[in-house]
């Protein structure tokens, strides 16, 4: 029976977090066909333990193929191991997550396969009867949610928004079939990898962030926004910026949140001087909490935030700091 | 250096609130725009030709209203715009679209680079652009920051990805999809906007890019639409007011203990 797909995603022989995140709509859509459940994982080299870890979080199969030119991403090179791999096996669906190296390798496979994507969907069901995949994505800014398939094309394709998937059971009894890929020699790969530099301020991405403290307009300059600084920090959480402030100079564009910038489902969002453009609301709505700090109780945001206080956010925030400083050592 | 930039008309968002009510849409007039992310793609291909010469073709498949996108590329700087228009390319998907876009840059020919925005904000796939470098068989680098060095054969560049910046080099004729932290986008002048005024703008039908007609429109997209749906707005909002010392300590705390409540604040605690 054609297998289900899902692509792993390593980091210094590492898998990341959302590797297993697709396993677990992997494992529903598998078990609702009744077919097995594979992984691909394209790797440098993986550490002791990390295949075990895609077995105990669901995956039957595991395809891997390491080589050092997989340290880093490059379309050609996935493509290369993929294409043939996906010709010879016929998988029905294909999973990947929505990062910057998922939503370059699917549509780059999707137009060589010559079959249908759907980009950073957030839910995935089976259709009754037809079997096809049905993938749910927000559009329009995330005002409309739209279900798509793609009916005479195998296999189906989506990718996946990082953290909309809760992690599977995992279980350490649970073992699956290795299966080692040979790359194939590939001396023309047009892009060449040269380096990674990491982000200057030691931040980790907002996308992978649990929590993020946003700020707006409302902090009217840019000495301000160490406001934003000082609470992501108190939070353990990373700091975001509205577009205003991103336009401003206060903060830097991989800050930035919303249609333009990031769309990010942290467990945690909390938008201060922030008034909610409807690009800044499309980049948080699939936040699962969302705080506001703001002066205006007829904000936009308002709509889509669980709480808020409404106020001077110069008073607010220091109190706020100070408050979860006492908590904190009370502990 | 020929650069051809492919871009797309889409509905201006400002023109866009949401009912609070019903959680849709509510577009006041029926406004289109250029899409906001290609203007870091223009910008990018107008700087590399003012460094290095050459000239920037621009190209948009939609209906007889985005010829006004185009238009604005001209009074930017663009050299040449084609509109790509006929009844057979609408319904296309992004395998369809992209397709249509391939075969309109080859039959453009002789280019070095094909520079696209980052995607639409629309659609918010950010397929097309990947698409059209599979089509073309393109070296593809994606989510490009910055362009460090431009020569006939290679371009070094650095893409913004989750680690932080990688670092590339990529043989030329390649596609670069940029970000807005590649450069400030500059405004029509005058003078370009009276040059565009007097510019043609041409027009492309399926015939005269030879597209394969199983590959167009609704019948080439693998695709399908099944169900559009408006979420209901689930949220309910609990507001605290914050008017005085008082008041701003009780919401304050108000909201620590929710949070801890909901086991949001456990990072603090435990890091």
């Amino acid at each position: 029976m054609a297998e289900v797909w899902t692509i792993a995603e390593t980091h210094n022989g590492l898998l990341k977090e959302v590797s297993f995140e697709l396993l677990a709509r992997g494992r529903a859509l598998a078990d609702e066909l009744e077919v097995p459940l594979a992984s691909v994982v394209l790797a440098s080299h993986t550490r002791e333990g990390e295949l075990e870890r895609l077995a105990a979080y669901g995956a039957d199969i595991i395809y891997v193929a390491e080589d050092e030119r997989f340290a880093s991403f490059t379309v050609h090179s996935h493509a290369a191991v993929l294409l043939p791999l996906v010709r010879d096996h016929g998988p029905q669906i294909i999973l990947a997550a929505a990062t910057t190296t998922g939503r370059t390798l699917l549509p780059y496979l999707a137009v060589k396969l010559g079959c249908g994507l759907t980009a950073d969907c957030t839910s995935l069901a089976i259709e009754e009867g037809t079997g096809n995949l049905l993938q749910i994505r927000p559009a329009i800014g995330g005002n409309i949610m739209a279900t798509i398939k793609s009916p005479d094309h195998r296999p189906q394709m989506a990718t996946i928004r990082p953290r909309s998937t809760p992690l599977g059971t995992m279980d350490t009894t649970r073992r699956a079939t290795i299966i080692r890929v040979d790359p194939p020699s590939l001396s023309t790969d047009p892009v060449e990898v040269l380096g990674v530099r990491p982000f200057r301020d030691q931040q980790t991405s907002i996308e992978d962030a649990r929590t993020v403290v946003s700020g707006g307009k409302g902090l009217k300059k840019r000495e301000n926004f160490t406001l934003i600084e000082q609470l992501a920090t108190a939070l353990g959480g990373e700091v975001g910026a509205s577009r205003d402030a991103v336009d401003r100079g206060w903060a830097t564009y991989p800050h930035q949140v919303g249609l333009s910038g990031k769309t990010i489902s942290p467990e945690l969002y909390i938008a201060i001087g922030i008034s909610g453009a409807i690009q800044h609301l499309a980049g948080i709505k699939t936040a699962k909490r969302i705080v506001v700090i703001n002066n205006d109780d007829e904000a936009n945001i308002l709509d889509i935030a669980d709480v808020a206080i409404i106020g001077d956010l110069f008073a607010i925030i220091p109190v706020l700091l100070r408050r979860l400083n006492e908590r904190r050592k009370t502990q | 250096m020929h650069i051809i930039v492919p871009i797309k008309q889409v509905p201006q968002s400002s023109d866009v609130k949401m009912d609070p009510v019903t959680g849709t849409m509510i577009r006041s007039g029926r406004s289109s725009t250029l899409n906001p992310l290609d203007l870091y793609a223009l910008e990018a291909a107008f700087r590399l030709t003012e460094a290095h010469g050459g000239s920037v073709t621009v190209v948009t498949m939609g209906p007889d209203s985005a010829a006004n996108i185009l238009k604005e590329a001209l009074s930017m700087g663009a050299e040449r715009a084609i509109h790509l228009t006929d009844r057979p390319f609408g319904g296309s998907d992004t395998y369809a679209t992209s397709y249509v876009l391939s075969r309109a840059i080859e039959k453009i020919g002789s280019y070095d680079l094909v520079i696209t925005g980052e995607r639409a904000t629309d659609g918010d796939t950010a397929q097309v652009g990947p698409g059209i470098a599979a089509w073309l068989d393109l070296g593809l680098v994606t989510y490009v920051s910055s362009i460090e060095e431009a020569t006939s054969t290679h371009l070094v560049a650095e893409r913004l990805v989750e680690e932080g910046y990688q670092r590339v080099q990529v043989a030329l004729p390649a596609l670069l999809t940029v970000v807005k932290e590649i450069a400030i986008p500059r405004l029509p002048t005058l003078k370009g906007k009276k040059r565009a005024m007097a510019s043609t703008i041409e027009r492309w039908d399926a015939e005269a890019i030879e597209a394969d007609r199983s590959r167009i429109g609704l019948k080439g997209s693998p695709t399908r639409v099944v169900k559009i749906e408006t979420p209901k707005v689930a949220r309910s909002c609990t507001i605290y007011h914050a008017d005085g010392d008082e008041a701003t300590l009780a919401a304050v705390d108000h909201l620590i203990d929710l949070l801890e409540e909901q086991q949001l604040l456990k990072e603090v605690h435990h890091g």
